[in-house]
């Protein structure tokens, strides 16, 4: 592409051949530009961008489903002028999206290069293990963040066009704003978990069915917990499932007290819980990379 | 300066498996073969000269640096080519070679110019910009050297470079490698089972069996003496041993034979001569064509 004309130009592709071998003597850089060129390029495999139309159809399906749904709420606001879905609980309202989002993107993030063996290539340059897994978890906490982040602007935008005076357009930035983190919040946890599951498999179906399967398969459990038991039991009973554990987060961090919402009292329990939850899936992670593809 | 040495070098998995067992090697910069079966410690040797697996004991020195303590400069200058599939199959040559330059290192441009230049040494053109996924084995393993090649390394590990191409392809393969030896000035090490194959292309010739060192020679002094004479005695080899090497003859020990490289026809007398001194009972003398395949050879086998 940018070579220069071939000499004499009777047979180019024969004179191409001839170039010698070049040295390179310009800059190396370091572990750190390469664990960022690695997320950079995994940021970009998870919405299929540099591949091919096949691998943009999912991702940007459930990211066109997430706007579809920014779009109606906020045309509903416009008309009515009525808030149907606050900012902080836009992510739980979607939370079904953003767990079909983690199921596609995890595994094309790992189980591609799991199964195409590709690790001994980035194993072999200036990278360590865990780089690769944490950039790799970066990168798909970034782009299950991005679409909520995305929705909720749009709703923001909505918002500021249809509420008059400066205040009130700052008082809209001020119910926008934590709606923001608690989608980091929310992209961070099922990140972490989607990422750890979809390492264990090499296929992509299956880590997919796995991720949906860890999330769902704990749901019920919620449910019975809430359903038998004392009032402390129903207000724990969401710690059984990442979903209603982000939720409970969200209630704590989020709404003002005496909302009445239950999880409410143990709030910080929840928090310790959800942290814990990300750690241990790290450490997993980690240690999975640590043996993999020796 | 030495290329790759290594001290006593042992790996074990567990208490049972030896994968390498106290090696101690050095070989200067040059095209390199590390010949040895299946099994025989070759890939785990080229792990831990990447760092990529800690040696039980014993260390590792790769272009004057340890790969122990120093993984991530070693392998920024070191360029590995696995010997399975290793390809996404949904990128494009370009992409790939591109996104691993950056990995290597390399700033976003550099990257890109290096990645296509790179495919063209290797002989692929227009096809760069195709999946890699529909590509023949033969391509597979040109983008798989690409890739190795592409930050421009001072060593080269190859395992097992000609794996699945068929004759033509293999002998594209070692050309291939044989010029980045030479004319690009890389030094490369070419893992391989198949002796006869390597020896066409190597300077230097290392054979490990059973995570040992047979032995680690250059081709030059293998080659330069072609023809060789076996002696063999009934009894008391060791003492026409010792008497043949007294006599500057360079003897080596080749299971219950001598193997004596043929210098002239005076060989013949000086040899029968010994033997007569010793009062030994000589078995057989004759003279050999000397492969390097003999050389490395464990055990003489053959007897006529």
């Amino acid at each position: 592409m940018s070579e220069a004309p071939a000499r004499g130009g009777a047979s180019p592709a024969g004179v191409i051949h001839d170039i010698g071998y070049q040295r390179y003597a310009g800059p190396r850089l370091g572990r750190r530009y390469a664990v960022r060129s690695l997320y950079v390029h995994s940021l970009r495999t998870a919405f299929g961008l540099g591949r091919s139309a096949k691998a943009k159809i999912f991702p940007w399906l459930v990211v066109s489903l997430i706007g579809a749904v920014a779009a109606v709420l906020t045309a509903i606001r416009a008309q009515s002028g009525q808030m149907l879905v606050p900012y902080v609980d836009f992510p739980e309202a979607i939370t079904v999206l953003v767990l079909l989002f983690c199921a596609v993107v995890g595994p094309e993030l790992v189980s591609r290069d799991l199964r195409g063996g590709v690790l001994p290539l980035y194993f072999s340059r200036p990278l360590r293990r865990g780089d690769y897994a944490l950039a790799k978890l970066a990168a798909l906490v970034t782009a299950v963040w991005l679409p909520l982040f995305g929705a909720q602007l749009l709703m923001f935008l909505g918002g500021a066009f249809s509420v008059d005076g400066l205040g009130a357009v700052w008082d809209e930035f001020g119910d926008f704003v934590p709606g923001v983190l608690y989608s980091g919040v929310h992209a961070v946890v099922f990140a972490s978990l989607a990422l750890l599951i979809a390492s264990l498999a090499g296929r992509r179906a299956v880590a997919a069915g796995a991720v949906v399967a860890v999330f769902l398969a704990t749901t019920p459990v919620v449910g019975v917990l809430s359903a038998l038991g004392t009032e402390t039991t129903r207000q724990l009973a969401a710690l059984a499932s990442p979903m209603t554990l982000v939720g409970g987060v969200g209630d704590w961090l989020f709404v003002p007290p005496g909302a009445g919402t239950d999880p409410a009292r143990f709030g910080p329990l929840y928090g310790g819980a959800a942290v814990a939850l990300v750690t241990a899936c790290v450490i997993l992670l980690l240690a999975r990379y640590r043996r993999v593809a020796r | 300066m030495t290329l790759i040495a290594t001290q006593s070098l042992t790996k074990r998995y567990g208490a049972r498996v030896t994968a390498l067992d106290d090696l101690t090697v050095g070989v200067e910069p040059g095209i390199i073969g590390l010949v040895g079966a299946n099994g025989a410690g070759k890939s785990t040797l080229i792990k831990i000269l990447l760092g990529l697996l800690p040696p039980t004991s014993g260390r590792a020195t790769v272009l004057g640096m340890d790969p122990a303590a120093d993984a991530e400069q070693v392998r920024a200058r070191v360029g590995y080519m696995p010997e399975h599939d290793c390809l996404p199959p949904d990128l494009t040559a370009a992409e790939l070679v591109t996104h691993l330059a950056r990995i290597s290192g390399l700033p976003r441009t550099a990257a890109r110019e290096r990645a296509s230049e790179t495919l063209r040494h290797v002989g692929l053109y227009e096809e760069r910009y195709r999946q890699v996924g529909g590509y023949s084995t033969g391509m597979k393993q040109r983008v798989k050297l690409a890739q190795a090649l592409v930050h421009d390394p001072d060593l080269l590990l190859l395992d097992e470079p000609t794996n699945g191409l068929d004759p033509a392809g293999r002998d594209a393969m070692l050309e291939l490698i044989h010029r980045i030896g030479t004319e690009f000035g890389i030094s490369v090490v070419v893992c391989s089972h198949l002796l006869g194959e390597v020896e066409r292309i190597c300077d230097t010739l290392v054979a490990i069996d059973a995570g040992r060192l047979l032995r680690a020679e250059s081709v030059a002094s293998m080659t330069t003496s072609r023809d060789v004479l076996a002696v063999e005695v009934t009894e008391g080899t060791d003492e026409l041993a010792a008497r043949l090497d007294l006599l500057g003859l360079a003897p080596q020990r080749d299971g219950r034979m001598l193997l004596v490289p043929l210098r002239d026809d005076e060989t013949y007398d000086r040899i029968l001569t010994a033997v007569a001194e010793l009062d030994l009972p000589l078995h057989r003398l004759d003279q050999r064509r000397h492969r390097v395949a003999e050389l490395f050879a464990t055990k003489e086998t053959v007897h006529v």
